[in-house]
């Protein structure tokens, strides 16, 4: 796997090089060049806020085809709980599930059951210290951690996700059940977002994902609800109880730990403002944070087709009439399912240098070229704001006569002196 | 006006710090933050500063007639001073002490005047000055070791 792989991808003929997604990359991570949008791969973390602006729909997320099922003897579904809110009161969900049967995998597991049992992990971890302990549900805010809140990395709780751990319990269970090799069985999540993808292809805090790849819930969508009408109900796949679905939406994991000094923050600027606060220490008390990229959390995931806050209200629907909780004993959970065993490490992308001398130099030479530009932030040149522009001249990157603004004023002043 | 000053040593970076809007208070320690990030300045210590310059924002936006933030950093030192004009402090021993506070009730609604603002600034930093004269000024000035 390359060193950075990216679920989020551009299809440069829908691009027409407007600023959009320019605006609203959390991580500066997007430049216009030759008209076209680009990403800065190391800066990329796939949060998704360029597909969901871009009006030309020409980002998009690499996922995988049902076709894939076919290199695996066994294959199991793994749909992410956000599915649950993207079908109306009444649909029953227990066949929702037993449709990807009918899709071509041979099992499907629910994942709010892996939630469940993360939900009283994770109470358990936090009870040990009264720390700040994030959360790491959501890929794409850990990542955004590793690249502006490096000084936050020790407060991660580095427990895997919902998904990852069904994963390993579902490969376990048919390996001893069904006397299949490992590279027999093939799981796949039918996924809410480009940075869940990601995460099964490369990892945070593991060597390698349990998820052999992902589809995603859009692709998915019309052929389950054709599938729901034709189909009979065939297994009992519906196991969760209202602990574990709560984890679609935001506010969820703390609401399932039943804890008290949380905060549950949904949307990347929002996330932005409150991990900024937590780092100047504006915020002391705080035991655990939930951040979410995607508004409302899960059920806002850009590949997920029912409207966010239309979704987020069924999952609480569907949480008040589950059954409360599931017998769950963690001690059928050691650690090696539950939690990493790798370290996690800082991006070194946002520095101007290694050496202290030449950053120094360097932030010295980006402020005197930002003084000269407009400040207006419009993106003509290709960069998001005038400040990022004057960094990537400085980097070398770039050159100053890309400024519109300014080569506008230098011709109004050449034709003013003529 | 803001001011960002560099020469082959290091940086002064001059902020101005307004009083009684508690809403922008932060803005300038996440700007010093954002500027140690770039030089690859130590995580850990980047926390501290910022603890600290917070907690200055925090003072003078509370309790004086405004002021300023400078903060000076060199290859081995950051030197932050924070000055403001007036009215200064009668007891500068009395201040230091934890718990003590002076605050206005519409500080302490929202959360502030506990009376640590000044502890916690010497707890953080590796050097800690305070200078006042009543009717005047106070003048903190803080080192960190890099």
């Amino acid at each position: 796997m390359a060193k950075y792989w990216h679920s989020v991808t551009l299809e440069p003929d829908y691009c027409n090089g407007c600023t959009h997604c320019l605006d609203g990359c959390p991580t500066e991570a997007i430049r216009i060049i030759n008209g076209k949008a680009k990403i800065i791969d190391e800066r990329c973390i796939d949060c998704g806020e360029c597909l969901k602006v871009c009006p030309y729909h020409a980002k998009g997320a690499l996922s995988d085809n049902l076709d894939i099922l076919k290199n695996y003897k066994y294959t199991v579904a793994l749909p992410a709980i956000s599915l649950y809110g993207q079908f109306p009161i009444g649909y029953d969900l227990n066949k929702v599930l037993n449709t990807f049967l009918h899709l071509g995998f041979d099992d499907v597991y629910d994942i709010g059951y892996a939630a469940e049992i993360l939900s009283d992990y994770q109470k358990k971890v936090i009870k040990e210290d009264d720390k700040l302990h994030i959360s790491t549900y959501c890929p794409a805010i850990t990542r955004l951690i590793q690249i502006r809140y490096q000084g936050l990395i020790d407060n991660i709780v580095k427990l895997e996700s919902p998904m990852e751990v069904a994963a390993r319990l579902m490969r376990k269970k048919i390996m001893k059940e069904k006397n299949f090799k490992p590279e027999e069985i093939g799981i796949f999540y039918i996924s809410q977002c480009p940075a869940k993808i990601t995460s099964a292809k490369v990892p945070i805090g593991i060597e390698k994902s349990c998820v052999d790849g992902s589809l995603a819930i859009d692709k998915l969508y019309t052929k389950i609800i054709k599938l729901y009408d034709e189909i009979e109900v065939e297994k009992d796949l519906l196991k969760s109880s209202s602990k574990g679905y709560n984890w679609g939406r935001v506010g969820g994991q703390s609401f399932s730990m039943g804890i008290d000094d949380y905060i549950a923050v949904d949307g990347i600027d929002e996330v932005i403002s409150v991990l900024d606060n937590i780092e100047i220490g504006k915020l002391p008390n705080l035991n655990f944070f939930e951040g979410y990229a995607c508004v409302g959390g899960c059920v806002g995931g850009p590949l997920n087709v029912e409207n966010s806050f239309v979704a987020k209200n069924r999952i609480r629907k569907l949480s008040q009439v589950a059954k409360e909780k599931n017998d769950i004993k963690l001690i059928d959970y050691p650690k090696e399912i539950i939690e990493w065993n790798q370290e996690i490490k800082g991006s070194d992308v946002m520095k101007l240098d290694n050496d202290f001398s030449k950053a120094i130099k360097k932030m010295g030479e980006i402020e005197k070229i930002f003084q000269k530009l407009p400040k207006i932030n419009c993106g003509a040149c290709g960069a998001p704001t005038c400040h990022a522009f004057a960094e990537d001249i400085v980097k070398g990157k770039t050159t100053i006569d890309k400024c519109v603004v300014l080569n506008s004023k230098k011709r109004r002043e050449s034709n003013e002196s003529v | 006006m803001n001011s960002f000053i560099t020469n082959n040593e290091g940086i002064v970076l001059k902020y101005i710090v307004g009083t009684d809007d508690f809403s922008i208070v932060g803005e300038v320690s996440s700007k010093i933050k954002k500027v140690l990030k770039q030089l690859n300045i130590d995580n850990k210590l980047i926390r501290r500063v910022a603890i600290a310059t917070y907690e200055a924002e925090v003072n003078v936006a509370i309790h004086s007639l405004g002021g300023y933030i400078e903060v000076e950093i060199i290859k081995n030192e950051i030197k932050i001073k924070i000055r403001d004009n007036g009215p200064g402090i009668k007891d500068t021993n009395l201040a230091m002490e934890k718990g003590y506070s002076t605050a206005s009730t519409k500080a302490r609604e929202l959360g502030f005047g506990a009376g640590m603002g000044l502890p916690n600034m010497k707890r953080c930093s590796d050097e800690f000055k305070i200078e006042s004269k009543f009717g005047e000024y106070t003048e903190l000035n803080m080192k960190f070791v890099v």
